[in-house]
This record gives C-alpha cells, sequence and structure tokens, in this order.
C-alpha cells in the first residue's frame, strides 16, 4: 500500500490538471465529480496507508518514496522525494480527509457558480500542494509546496474576480505571506550553504552535530524560518491577510483556515524542532508571537459583527495556541490542536457558508437572528463547533488539545507560566467572542428570511465535522481522564515527549475560563442585542489592532512613494545632460555658420594670423 | 561547415524574404519560417554529439580572411553557444508567426530586418575571432534599429535612436579595448592574431587589465543591461513592434551575458576578480532598481521591460560569483527569461491589438472576456515571478545559491558530511533531463575557479 503514497499528492495533481485543461469542455456534474473524487481517493489511500502504517510501522519509522531527481549540479543534488512519517501521516490525514469534505460542501455550495471548473482546478491544486508541503523529503520540494499553497491562497480569494477588492485581498493575502517566504528562502540557502545539504532530515542531523545550543547560526535560521511561518500562519507580524482573505468563496476560507496553508507554519515549525531545540532564544520567541496573537486576535474577534472575520480572527488565535505549544516545547500538542483546530474550524466555516448560502450571502450576525428553528442542521454544526472552539470542558475536542498545550505551558516553567496566563485568558475571550456569534446569529428574533433547501452535499460534511470535533479528542487524554496516549504513541518517534502532565487543579482552572467565558456570553447576549456602539476602543479592536494602518502609512506609502518618484526614470536625467551639453555646443557652433561673408573673411584672417603668430613665436 | 551554413541559411533566407515581397505579404513570412525552421533542424542536429561530451568544443570552422592582419573567420560552438542559438532561433519563428496581424506594410523587408537580427546574434554567438565577434556585434545592431525605428510605436524614433547611440558607443569602447588587447599580445609574442584562444594568457598590468576588462564589461553591461546603462532599454522594448520586443528581450540581451562568460572574466580573470564586488553591487542594485520601477509602471510593456533589467540583475551576479551554480543558474536564468519574458512581451501585444491601449489603469475584468490569454498570462507571470516548478525558479535559486557559496566554510561542510555532496563539478553523472541539459553548456569553471574565489 505504500508504494502508493505519490498518489496521495499525485491524484489532486491530475485532477487539477484535467480541470484546466478541460476548462469549458466538461459539464459542471464531471467537473464536480473529477474535483471531489480525486482527493477523496488520496484521502481514501491516505488512511489506508495510515491503518498499515500503524499495524507494521516501517523500518526508522520512516517510509521514504523517492519520484525523481530535481537537478543536479556542483554537487547539489534535490530529489522530489517523499517521505512517511508519524509527522507527515498525521498532516496528510488532516489535509486529504478534511479537503475532501470540504470539496464535497463545494459542489453543492458553488453549484451554477461561473467558473464552477476553474473553482475545483484551484481548489485540487491547493490540496495537492499542501500534500506535496508536508509529505516533501527536501527542502527545495516543500518549499515549492509552499509557494503552491501561497499561489492557490491567490487565486482562489480572488476567485470572484468581478469585484475589484477581491482582487485587492487576494494581491494582499500573497505579497504578505511572500515577504516571510523570502525570509524563507533566506533560510534555505543558509542551510543549503552551511549544512551542505538540502535534505530536511540530513540538515536537521548536520545541525545537531555542528552547531551548538545557542550558537549565532542555528538562531538566524530558525528566525528566518519563523519568518516564512508566521507569514503562511497569519501571526504576529504578517497576521494583516487573513482577515481579508475572507474574500473568498467560504469553502475557501474553511480549506485556508483548517486543512492547509495556515497550519503549513506550524508544521515547518515542528519538522525543523531539532533547529529551535538549537536556538532557544527563536523558540522562546515562537511563544512569544502565539501569546501575544492569541489575545490580540481574541479581542479583535470580540469587535466583529461578520460571522466570516469572527472565525478569522479565531483561527488566528487559534494558531497562537499552537505557537504557544510550538514555543514551550510541547511539540506534541501543538499537531493534537492543530488537528482537533482544522476539523472544528472547517466545520464552523462550513455551517457558517451554510448559513449564507440560505440567508442570500447575509453575513453580519446582527441581521441573523433565531436561526436556530429555522436552519437546525446549520446550528447544530455551528454550536459544536463554536463549543469544541470555546474549548467547553470534557466533550469536546477542543478541550483535551488546549488543555494539552495550557499544561505543557505551565509545566515549562517561568516563561512558560505567562504564557500559560494568556492562554488562559484566551481561553475566556475564545468562549466569550463565539458564544457571541451563536446567541445573536442562532437566538432571539429572526432579522432575514431564510430561502431554498440545501442537500446531503451539505448535511454529510457537517455531520462528519461534528462527530470529529466531539469525538477527535479521545485519541489523546490526559491523566486524570483515563489516559489515552495514541497520539503521542504515534508522534513520539519523530516529536519529542512531553512532559507529563501536572494534575487536575490546572484542569479546573481551564475548564472555568472556557465556562465562564460561555456564561458572561449568554449573560450579555442571550438578550436582544443590538450593533455595539463605535467607541474608539470597539474600532481599534475592529480594525485588527490597526496594524493596517500601521503598514500603510509605515511601508506601503513610502514603497509607492518611492516608485512614483522613480517612474519617469531618474537615471535617465544624467544622460539628458549630456545631451543638453551636446545641444549648447551644437548651438553655440551652429551660430558661427552666419552666411555673412565678411564674417567669414574675418575668421580667415584672425585664424591666419594666430597660425602664423604660433609658427613665428615658436 | 554546418556552422556556416548556420550563419548563411537565416541571411540569405532574409534577402529572400525582401526579394519575394512584392509577391504579397504572405510569401516573405514562408521563406523566413522556412528559413528558420531548417537553421532550426540544423541546430538541433548538433544536439547529439553535445549530449555525447566528448570535447567543449562541438564545432569548428576556421577560414581565413584578413590574414595580414591576423583576422580569420573563426566560429566555435559549445554548449552554451548551441543552448543560445537554439533559443535564438525558436524565438525567431515564434517573432514571425505573431507578426502576422501586426506587420502589414513592408512585410518583405521586416522580415529581412527580423532574419538579419537573428543572423547577427548567431554570429555574436558562433563568433571566436574578436573582429568577426565585433562585427556580428554590430550586425545585429543595424537591422534592429530598423524594426524599432520604423514598425514601432508613437515614440520609435526617439527610442530607436536612444538604442542605437548606446549600443554603438558602447560597442566603440569595445573596439578600443581588442585593439588593446590585439596590440599588447602582438608587443608580447611578435604575433598579430584576433584569435580567442591566443589571445587567452596574455600578460598584462593590473591597471591595463582593468581598463581592458572596462571597454569589455561597459558593452556587455549596456546591452544587458546593467544599471545605470539600461535606460535605453525600456523605451526601446517598449516602442518595438512585439517581435522586435520578443527578440531584444529574448535574444539580444543575452548577448550580453554571453559576452560576460565569454570574454569579461576568461580574458581578464584577475582584474575581474577584482571587479566583482563593484559588478555584484551593481546587479543586486539593478535587480531591486527594476523591480521598483517595474512596479510603478502603469504601462504594461513597460512594465515587463523594466522585469527585464531586474531579472538580468541575477544574471550579472551569477556570473561574477563564478561557480559551477552560479554559472548553470546563470544558464538557466537566460533559457527561462527567453521564454517567459517573451511570451510576456506577445500577450501585451496581443492585448494592445486587441484593446488599442497598453494602459493597465484603463484594462479590467479580461478574464471574462479573454479567458484562455488570462489563462496564459498567469501561467507566464507566476513563471516570471518564480514560483518554484518552473524554470525562472531554478534559475535564481541556483545563482542565489553559487553566490551565497561565498565562504570556505560550505566546502569544508560538503567534504565533512560524506557521500551527501558530491565533491567537485561533475564527479556525479547527471541523471535526469534537465541536468543533463544544464551540464551541456559545458560551463565547468576548472582553472578561474580559484583565482576567482567570490569576495
Amino acid at each position: 500500500m505504500r508504494e502508493l503514497l505519490f498518489l496521495v499528492p499525485g491524484l489532486p495533481l491530475l485532477g487539477a490538471a484535467i480541470l484546466m485543461l478541460g476548462a469549458g469542455r466538461l459539464s459542471a456534474r464531471a467537473e464536480a465529480a473529477i474535483g471531489t473524487l480525486s482527493v477523496g481517493i488520496a484521502a481514501l489511500i491516505a488512511f489506508s496507508i495510515a491503518a498499515g502504517f500503524m499495524l507494521s510501522p516501517p523500518v526508522g519509522d520512516a517510509y521514504r518514496q523517492v519520484l525523481w531527481r530535481w537537478f543536479d549540479v556542483g554537487g547539489l543534488a534535490p530529489e522530489i522525494a517523499l517521505r512517511l512519517d508519524p509527522l507527515s501521516l498525521v498532516m496528510i490525514l488532516v489535509t486529504s480527509g478534511v479537503g475532501f469534505f470540504i470539496h464535497l460542501f463545494s459542489t453543492e455550495f458553488m453549484a451554477g457558480e461561473e467558473g464552477y471548473g476553474r473553482y475545483f482546478a484551484y481548489l485540487n491544486l491547493f490540496v495537492a500542494a499542501m500534500l506535496l508541503l508536508v509529505l516533501a523529503d527536501d527542502f527545495l520540494a516543500l518549499f515549492a509546496g509552499w509557494e503552491g499553497v501561497g499561489l492557490c491562497s491567490y487565486l482562489l480569494i480572488g476567485f470572484w474576480w468581478r469585484d475589484p477588492a477581491n482582487g485587492l485581498a487576494a494581491r494582499k493575502a500573497f505579497i504578505v505571506t511572500r515577504i516571510g517566504d523570502t525570509a524563507f528562502m533566506i533560510g534555505l540557502l543558509l542551510i543549503a550553504t552551511r549544512l551542505g545539504t538540502l535534505n530536511i532530515a540530513q540538515a536537521m542531523q548536520h545541525a545537531s552535530a555542528m552547531w551548538h545550543t545557542g550558537g549565532a547560526m542555528p538562531t538566524l535560521v530558525a528566525f528566518l524560518l519563523i519568518g516564512g511561518a508566521v507569514g503562511k500562519s497569519a501571526q504576529l507580524p504578517l497576521q494583516t491577510w487573513l482577515p481579508d482573505a475572507m474574500a473568498g468563496p467560504t469553502p475557501v476560507s474553511a480549506l485556508i483556515h483548517a486543512a492547509t496553508m495556515v497550519t503549513a507554519g506550524v508544521y515547518l515549525i515542528a519538522r525543523t524542532h531539532a533547529l529551535f531545540q538549537l536556538a532557544p532564544v527563536a523558540q522562546a520567541t515562537v511563544g512569544v508571537i502565539g501569546g501575544a496573537t492569541l489575545l490580540l486576535a481574541g479581542f479583535s474577534a470580540l469587535a466583529q459583527n461578520d460571522i466570516k472575520r469572527i472565525l478569522a480572527y479565531s483561527t488566528m488565535s487559534q494558531i497562537g495556541y499552537m505557537f504557544v505549544a510550538l514555543g514551550v516545547g510541547a511539540w506534541q500538542a501543538a499537531m493534537f490542536h492543530l488537528m482537533t483546530h482544522a476539523c472544528f474550524k472547517a466545520l464552523l466555516f462550513l455551517s457558517a457558508g451554510a448559513i449564507t448560502m440560505r440567508l442570500h450571502h447575509e453575513q453580519n450576525i446582527f441581521r441573523m437572528g433565531g436561526l436556530a428553528r429555522r436552519l437546525p442542521a446549520a446550528f447544530l454544526g455551528f454550536l459544536i463547533g463554536s463549543a469544541a472552539l470555546a474549548a467547553l470542558p470534557v466533550v469536546t475536542a477542543g478541550f483535551y488539545s488546549k488543555e494539552a498545550i495550557l499544561s505543557g505551558a505551565w509545566a515549562d516553567g517561568n516563561g512558560g507560566r505567562v504564557l500559560w496566563a494568556a492562554g488562559l485568558i484566551g481561553a475566556f475571550v475564545t468562549g466569550l467572542y463565539i458564544f457571541r456569534a451563536v446567541f445573536i446569529a442562532f437566538f432571539g428574533e429572526a432579522h432575514t428570511e431564510v430561502t431554498g433547501r440545501y442537500g446531503w452535499r451539505v448535511v454529510v460534511p457537517l455531520a462528519v465535522l461534528s462527530t470529529l470535533s466531539v469525538f477527535g479528542g479521545l485519541i489523546e487524554l490526559p491523566p486524570a481522564f483515563g489516559h489515552v496516549t495514541l497520539l503521542s504513541n504515534l508522534l513520539a518517534p519523530v516529536l519529542p515527549t512531553t512532559p507529563e502532565a501536572p494534575g487536575i487543579g490546572l484542569l479546573v482552572v481551564a475548564s472555568l475560563a472556557s465556562v465562564l467565558g460561555i456564561g458572561l456570553a449568554a449573560v450579555l447576549y442571550l438578550r436582544p442585542s443590538r450593533p455595539p456602539a463605535e467607541t474608539a476602543l470597539w474600532r481599534f479592536w475592529h480594525k485588527g489592532a490597526c496594524f493596517d494602518q500601521l503598514y500603510d502609512r509605515a511601508l506601503v506609502q513610502p514603497v509607492l512613494a518611492a516608485a512614483r518618484a522613480g517612474r519617469d526614470e531618474v537615471v535617465d536625467l544624467a544622460y539628458d545632460g549630456v545631451v543638453q551639453i551636446v545641444r549648447a555646443l551644437h548651438r553655440a557652433a551652429a551660430r558661427t555658420q552666419n552666411g555673412q561673408v565678411r564674417f567669414y573673411a574675418a575668421g580667415l584672417t584672425v585664424g591666419s594670423i594666430l597660425l602664423i603668430a604660433i609658427a613665428v613665436l615658436r | 561547415m554546418i556552422l556556416l551554413w548556420l550563419l548563411l541559411i537565416p541571411g540569405v533566407g532574409g534577402a529572400l524574404a525582401w526579394a519575394v515581397g512584392g509577391r504579397g505579404p504572405e510569401w516573405p513570412r514562408r521563406v523566413a519560417v522556412g528559413a528558420l525552421a531548417i537553421d532550426l533542424l540544423l541546430a538541433a542536429a548538433l544536439i547529439g554529439p553535445a549530449a555525447a561530451g566528448r570535447s567543449q568544443w562541438i564545432a569548428r570552422l576556421d577560414l581565413p580572411w584578413i590574414p595580414q592582419l591576423g583576422i580569420s573567420f573563426e566560429l566555435d560552438l559549445d554548449g552554451l553557444s548551441l543552448v543560445l542559438i537554439l533559443l535564438t532561433i525558436a524565438l525567431g519563428i515564434v517573432s514571425v508567426v505573431i507578426s502576422r496581424t501586426e506587420i502589414t506594410d513592408r512585410v518583405g523587408f521586416f522580415h529581412a530586418n527580423l532574419l538579419w537580427t537573428v543572423t547577427g546574434v548567431i554570429g555574436v554567438f558562433l563568433a571566436l575571432d574578436l573582429f568577426l565577434f565585433f562585427f556580428f556585434w554590430e550586425l545585429m545592431l543595424v537591422p534592429m534599429y530598423f524594426v524599432i525605428a520604423l514598425w514601432g510605436h508613437e515614440n520609435r524614433f526617439y527610442a530607436s535612436i536612444k538604442f542605437f547611440i548606446f549600443t554603438q558607443g558602447s560597442g566603440l569602447l569595445m573596439l578600443v579595448a581588442i585593439l588593446g588587447l590585439v596590440f599588447i599580445h602582438w608587443h608580447q609574442s611578435g604575433q598579430l592574431t584576433f584569435d580567442y584562444f591566443a589571445l587567452l594568457g596574455t600578460k598584462m598590468s593590473q591597471t591595463t587589465a582593468l581598463l581592458l576588462m572596462l571597454g569589455f564589461f561597459i558593452a556587455f553591461a549596456v546591452k544587458l543591461p546593467v544599471f545605470p546603462f539600461h535606460t535605453w532599454l525600456p523605451d526601446a522594448h517598449t516602442e518595438a513592434p512585439t517581435a522586435g520586443s520578443v527578440l531584444l528581450a529574448g535574444v539580444l540581451l543575452k548577448t550580453g551575458a554571453y559576452g560576460l562568460l565569454r570574454f569579461v572574466v576568461p580574458l581578464f580573470p584577475g582584474a575581474a576578480h577584482m571587479f566583482a564586488p563593484v559588478a555584484m553591487a551593481l546587479a543586486v542594485v539593478g535587480i531591486l532598481y527594476g523591480a521598483l520601477l517595474a512596479f510603478a509602471q502603469n504601462d504594461m510593456k513597460r512594465l515587463v521591460a523594466y522585469s527585464s533589467i531586474s531579472h538580468m540583475g541575477f544574471v550579472l551576479l551569477g556570473v561574477f560569483a563564478w561557480n559551477t551554480l552560479a554559472l548553470d543558474g546563470v544558464v538557466m536564468q537566460m533559457l527561462a527569461h527567453g521564454v517567459s519574458t517573451g511570451a510576456l512581451f506577445i500577450l501585451v501585444g496581443a492585448l494592445q491589438e486587441r484593446i488599442h491601449t497598453r494602459n493597465m489603469r484603463l484594462m479590467g475584468g479580461l478574464w471574462g472576456v479573454l479567458p484562455r490569454l488570462s489563462g496564459f498570462a498567469m501561467i507566464f507571470a507566476i513563471a516570471s515571478l518564480g514560483l518554484p516548478g518552473l524554470g525562472n525558479f531554478i534559475g535564481e535559486f541556483l545563482i542565489l545559491l553559487g553566490s551565497y557559496q561565498a565562504s570556505v566554510v560550505f566546502t569544508v561542510i560538503a567534504g565533512r558530511s560524506r557521500g551527501v555532496t558530491s565533491r567537485g563539478d561533475g564527479g556525479v553523472a547527471p541523471r535526469d533531463h534537465r541536468a543533463r541539459r544544464l551540464s551541456a553548456t559545458g560551463l565547468r569553471p576548472s582553472g578561474a575557479k580559484h583565482r576567482m574565489a567570490t569576495p
């Protein structure tokens, strides 16, 4: 079965190619079938490979499949090779599995849209690029997937191209993430030149062998990789593209936020954890970035009225939790939360999509209201997703994964305690902002009428993802709850284990934080409420702490001004100067040719006298 | 003899195309495509011997021309020339095909100029007698001047004269440098010759070498173009008809890079080494400056033109880094840039024919009316921005890696990690197709590498 690994990224890629080449010749039915089945079959293969992997792990807990050698120049011969180890196994399951349900949902959500086939082509390419990213054995192949993901996000965010605002959002996502990618690329060049290889596993071995802990070189490289990671994962200071990325169709947001793209940064740091262990400063920075982002995004989510923007900030915040986990060395907890988050965030976005489908694309929660009775399936999905996001104790998957992160942070000691506190506040805020949305949108009076109906292709993904959001946490339970360690056993060969969780007291505190948040939301919003007043503080958080304004003033405007100033080629002024001098000389010389014979005669005479004088005086 | 045919076929084809121009516009096109197709087949036949890789030189020809002055008609072809010649002829065919609707006036003469430009460029890539090289260098300039001046857009006279003066003026510097080099060699060995191989090891003082090197460098730098000698390029590219832009960007710029690779560094290794920091600094400035100005443009064609300046900065960087990685990257970058930028110019030209403007501020919503053209534009745009998996990425990545590989530390590491990296050049037999094509360029900086360790 393992030999079929290449089909996991290969099938979606093939699907994308067929859809692109067949644009305009295929029926919508065929396009939907190709798009969905290519990812579906890839997911099936991934799951059967996973089953085989767990029953009989390969030697060294990794299976390597070389597809071809990319190029071979001067001793550098990167390969397009796939590497299946527990870490990439988890990632392909998430990407292909969740990706499949998003595809299935899309077949109905996008029905009748212009560019139906183009949509599925991009979606397939997106999944293929992400699968290449997580399966890559080589930094260069990883980078190819990394950039492919960036390109597809650009194409999909700007999918509804008739509105220029969508194009703007797409460009913003592409450019902002590419700033991070540039740092990443410089990091790759350093790795290639200093460690002599671009193979990830070898590079990590060499790094551990050649660099000592806390050295300048590992710290520099780790910071450059962080640059790439914060761009893709929308963390401070490159987080500004994510809220605008909502311009794309809702299932695209589900794909970007859950199964692909934003998890890439977390994956990258987890994959190169050996490097980060050599650079404690960089690793601590990851934690600080995560802590700051989770709070900033949580507060910003409180000040949003658009249901998709609330979810966007919640993604930023949850990825912040994963960064905290990476920063304190709770590698497995980060991956655990990545998995559960993929399920419940996809669920939340698809539920939101199901709602807006039936509400004439209304996204303002204050114009919804009373949807619980009229859209029961979407309500149930959104409720379960929200509960998991808010980490409702015991019954949701999100509780267990967030708990793993918080206890990991606590166990890390002094610096970790601060991050733990931030995470605790974050948990409270999360409960507050997401149940604010639930109570306003689903309870109270109806403000917009519901039309149409949806079929099984909407309901099935919601049902499956709901199940996963509730029971997905059972693969890893803390000691107080039966102590299941399926995931950490699986990941043990690739990621260092986390110190033993510190007991039930912390669990209670964390549970209280999220329950209090939900309770406060119930008190505040379970009664008819109006949109908040536009105070200065509200506006500040509504704009995501005004980072856009800051960057606009500090970076965008100066660059634009420089570009405008240079548009007409400053360098040409120098050449124009030469031209002016030549012209002036020309005019001076031309003036002597005035057509007056006496002038010429005088010139002749003076010239002759001068010549004779020179000859005589010499 | 095959090298002579490579030159004669487009040259004579051009004259023929002009002659049959009176019979109607279809005839010159047929003649031009036919001549170039035969030429392409001839050149393609040389790929086999090149891949066999017995020696660096695949084919050579040496006929006496002006023996009294030591000038001979010497043509030599190695992997680098072959790759560039293939690119030249292929883009030549493309240029003829796409001019079908754009050029309706003096069709015969247009195709004659197009083919003569191709002839001049092929000559530049083949000639290894310095006098002959200079002859072809000037030859490719004149027909291109006519292409811009006669069939260009609004501001064509200004652009064509600017192009002419920049290239001609810098060519003069090269002529002086060539003569200087030849005289110094004559003085030393008592032998008057323009032969490249004879001149290779000429000894001279540092200052002389630097001055002569600068003569060559400026000529090639104008062509490449290198900041601050680039200002002719946006005007010429923008005002030229589409076929002219394709040839200019795809092929003529590469003659500058070729000159740097073939003449500047091998003839003056010491001076080039001394000059490398300056050249690399200019390269980096060019990369950023070209990119910023490309970003500032509203005229789509000017945008593509400025992006060329940026991309050619990478080429200059790679040439002066002078190691296997960087040089193979340079060749890859030249090919990828020739194809992607040529395609972008074609797309802009097609757009202009349809909507009669190049101002992007007046465009919008083209995906709805021109879905295929938009799709292709997307592909070539992402190729141009260097997305991994496409050609430009390989070129830029290798160049960056090569320039990065500045330090001894890497060699130490490479030696320590046994078997991870093959030691030295060509230690590993290239296994896949792309690797073979890259190494077929024959660029193996054997001796010069040690003298020219990067700064």
